[in-house]
């Protein structure tokens, strides 16, 4: 993983300074609240319905065992013994004390870590595939270019006060595990006619109150160019982006007013004076980023030997054998698999861990996958490097601490944002709703007998939960005051990406169970062999799963 | 006479006539004309006048509308060398993103903040990116 020289460390220790004295500022009266806003939110604070919440970035998703352990160290110190997995790989403390973020600011400095653009009107945190490196479907591993563009974006000089907020994602792999159809740009590594990669680039996803799938403004772009491009596409939404109206703020408005052959010619002639430049990447640099993600020393395996015991391992105990089929993925490196643990137990918020979980994974990661470990946008967390022989050690030892949940893919192992209980933005509480239906849908069989669905909760419009590109979304919706849930089937975050489609009027929250085990239920009656809730979803459309869920009484 | 932040010390701000963009437009003779650039200006009739301007004022109406700072980097992307001031109601705050955006001169609406606001400028001894303080990215200058 990337690991800070003196100049990165230099950034993040006088970024912190200045929000010590920011924060110094504010708590004497000589910063107004207006003014203070933004500083605080470009450095991970916001104020929330109870407390403040800190969310602090983690880089594309990856983390070292040492800087998990200092998490760990900061949730006991500052917050309550549990952190927060986000939908976009972050971390969030949902009780610090504002008098005591820049202390927190400082000890994740002293691993390598901030909460620098995890908010505000700024480019924020990169994400990438939760498998990169390992992927058995990448073309190239996407995290040097993520690290190439966190240290583009960050504390970038002329777009810290954007219009609105601006996500970039960027995949490698056949199968798009980091949504880069649902972005402000996402960028996908891909050849040319002559085999060269370069990146696809993808402009205006989004999700929020107007749901949108990216246009290609570049079929393909050389590598050196990506920072010049990136830059002239900023700059053409920092001028041009509305600023008027902040749920018209996105880029993917711009450039639906625009037309994207049209914003496309405004990128192209911002970037005449930009192309070739000085940001222009050097093949050193490109090189030097690289090296920060190379294979670890993986262990050479008489495989078929270790395959032959894992299958008798699974044999021996059904259970486990249900974890690997449902947790775990195939490898690059013959003999090794990718192990999803899933945030997702009954009973537990989603993506919730606490302090003695980090711990535990902590040692998991250092004893079973060279130290490393990653968060997913679907808020769990992966171990990608783990020999197939130790796959039974790992799994007794997650039971052990309630994380060895099997449903990876499946029914309960939602997307879901904080929502009410915790989020001053939120229309509706979004946990509860997600385990009233964990604990309806507790029965395994009946589970993985519905194959993989991907059910995704938001509390609002704002859409932190990705109602939209569910399977199965719902959102919550305030109506005159009470907590009202809508449905929306048939999205998917896919390369056939697709926003889903609303049932019709909302639900109340005590009747989300019975809906979708109707929802559930008329997909079982009309699929046919093999087919997945999506494909069902697809072929027969809408109309049979709203006849079945509005149906009157007799 | 009111004073600013100019090329890293507190001076007195020459008293000069400033005009808007369609009245600088008109201008018969843009020699040591001085023009101050609104939110949403469209700025390309500069680019041919650069060695005739003196000053460049741009307006931050909010200090959270960030145009400002991409005009400064295309104006001086473009060779523009003379005074470039931002005015308004931009925060010290954000003086060191300003300044790396090629703005050396600063008019803070409450002038007593001036001290204070200089000390802003020299917050950051590094930063990643090409600027207009330095031409190179770290990565091209990483030892």
């Amino acid at each position: 993983m990337y690991i800070y020289d003196q100049y990165d460390q230099k950034i993040v220790d006088e970024r912190v300074d200045q929000f010590r004295g920011q924060t110094q500022r504010f708590l004497n009266g000589e910063l107004s609240e207006a003014a203070f806003l933004p500083l605080r939110l470009q450095n991970g604070l916001y104020v929330q319905r109870l407390a403040p919440m800190l969310r602090i970035a983690v880089p594309y998703g990856l983390l070292s065992s040492t800087q998990l352990r200092k998490l760990a160290e900061i949730t006991r110190t500052y917050d309550k013994g549990y952190a927060h997995v986000s939908t976009r790989q972050n971390i969030q403390l949902n009780w610090p004390l504002l008098e005591e973020v820049p202390d927190i600011l400082a000890d994740l400095a002293s691993v390598q870590m901030h909460a620098i653009q995890t908010s505000g009107n700024c480019i924020r945190n990169t994400t990438t595939d939760q498998f990169a490196g390992v992927a058995s479907d990448e073309l190239e591993d996407p995290r040097p270019y993520c690290e190439i563009v966190r240290q583009w974006s960050t504390l970038h000089p002329e777009f810290a006060f954007l219009p609105r907020k601006f996500k970039i994602a960027v995949c490698g792999t056949e199968e798009d595990r980091a949504a880069i159809h649902s972005h402000d740009i996402g960028l996908e590594l891909v050849p040319n006619a002559d085999g060269e990669i370069g990146f696809k680039v993808l402009v205006g996803g989004g999700l929020g109150r107007t749901p949108v799938i990216g246009s290609v403004v570049c079929e393909w772009l050389e590598k050196k160019h990506l920072l010049t491009y990136l830059e002239a596409i900023l700059r053409v939404y920092n001028q041009h982006g509305r600023r008027d109206n902040k749920y018209k703020a996105r880029i993917k408005i711009l450039v639906k007013a625009m037309g994207v052959d049209d914003f496309r010619e405004a990128v192209a002639a911002e970037w005449v004076s930009l192309k070739d430049g000085p940001s222009t990447l050097t093949e050193e640099e490109i090189a030097r980023a690289k090296t920060f993600f190379t294979r670890p020393a993986y262990a050479q395996f008489d495989s078929e030997a270790s395959a032959a015991a894992l299958a008798t391992q699974k044999e021996a105990d059904p259970i486990f054998g249900n974890w690997v089929k449902r947790n775990t993925v195939a490898h690059q490196i013959s003999g090794y698999r990718a192990v999803t643990i899933s945030l997702k137990a009954t009973g537990f918020a989603p993506g919730d861990i606490t302090d003695e979980q980090l711990e535990l994974l902590a040692d998991l990661a250092d004893q079973h996958s060279f130290g490393e470990l990653r968060t997913t946008h679907q808020q769990n967390i992966v171990l990608a490097d783990v020999e197939q022989a130790s796959l039974y050690a790992l799994w007794q030892k997650l039971q052990g601490v309630g994380l060895a949940t099997a449903n990876i893919g499946y029914l309960t192992d939602m997307i879901c944002c904080p929502g009410g209980d915790y989020c001053s933005l939120a229309n509706a509480k979004s946990i509860p709703v997600a385990e009233a239906i964990q604990t309806r849908f507790d029965d395994l069989d009946y589970m993985y007998d519905l194959g993989p669905i991907e059910v995704n909760i938001s509390g609002c419009m704002n859409a932190c939960g990705h109602h939209h590109i569910g399977h199965i979304g719902i959102l919550g919706v305030d109506k005159k005051g009470q907590e009202f849930y809508q449905v929306c089937l048939g999205g998917s975050q896919s390369k056939e990406a697709a926003i889903g489609k609303i049932l019709g009027p909302s639900f109340r929250q005590q009747d989300m169970p019975d809906v979708m085990d109707k929802i559930l239920s008329t997909y079982v009656d009309l699929r046919s062999e093999e087919e997945n809730f999506l494909e069902t979803y697809r072929r027969v459309g809408i109309v049979p799963f709203k006849e079945r869920v509005y149906a009157k009484a007799d | 006479m009111p004073k600013l932040i100019k090329n890293g010390g507190i001076v007195d701000d020459a008293d000069r006539d400033i005009l808007t963009i369609e009245q600088w437009a008109a201008l018969d003779s843009k020699t040591d004309s001085a023009v101050q650039l609104e939110p949403g200006d469209l700025i390309d009739p500069l680019f041919e006048h650069l060695d005739e301007l003196t000053l460049v004022a741009v307006n931050f109406p909010v200090f959270t509308d960030g145009r400002g700072f991409s005009y400064g980097r295309e104006l001086r992307e473009k060779g523009y060398a003379g005074e470039l001031r931002a005015v308004g109601a931009f925060i010290r705050d954000q003086l060191d993103y300003l300044s790396r955006c090629g703005f050396n001169a600063f008019q803070l609406e409450d002038e007593s903040q001036l001290p204070a606001a200089l000390t802003s400028l020299d917050q950051f001894s590094e930063r990643y990116q090409a600027d207009i303080d330095q031409p190179q990215p770290l990565f091209r200058r990483r030892s």
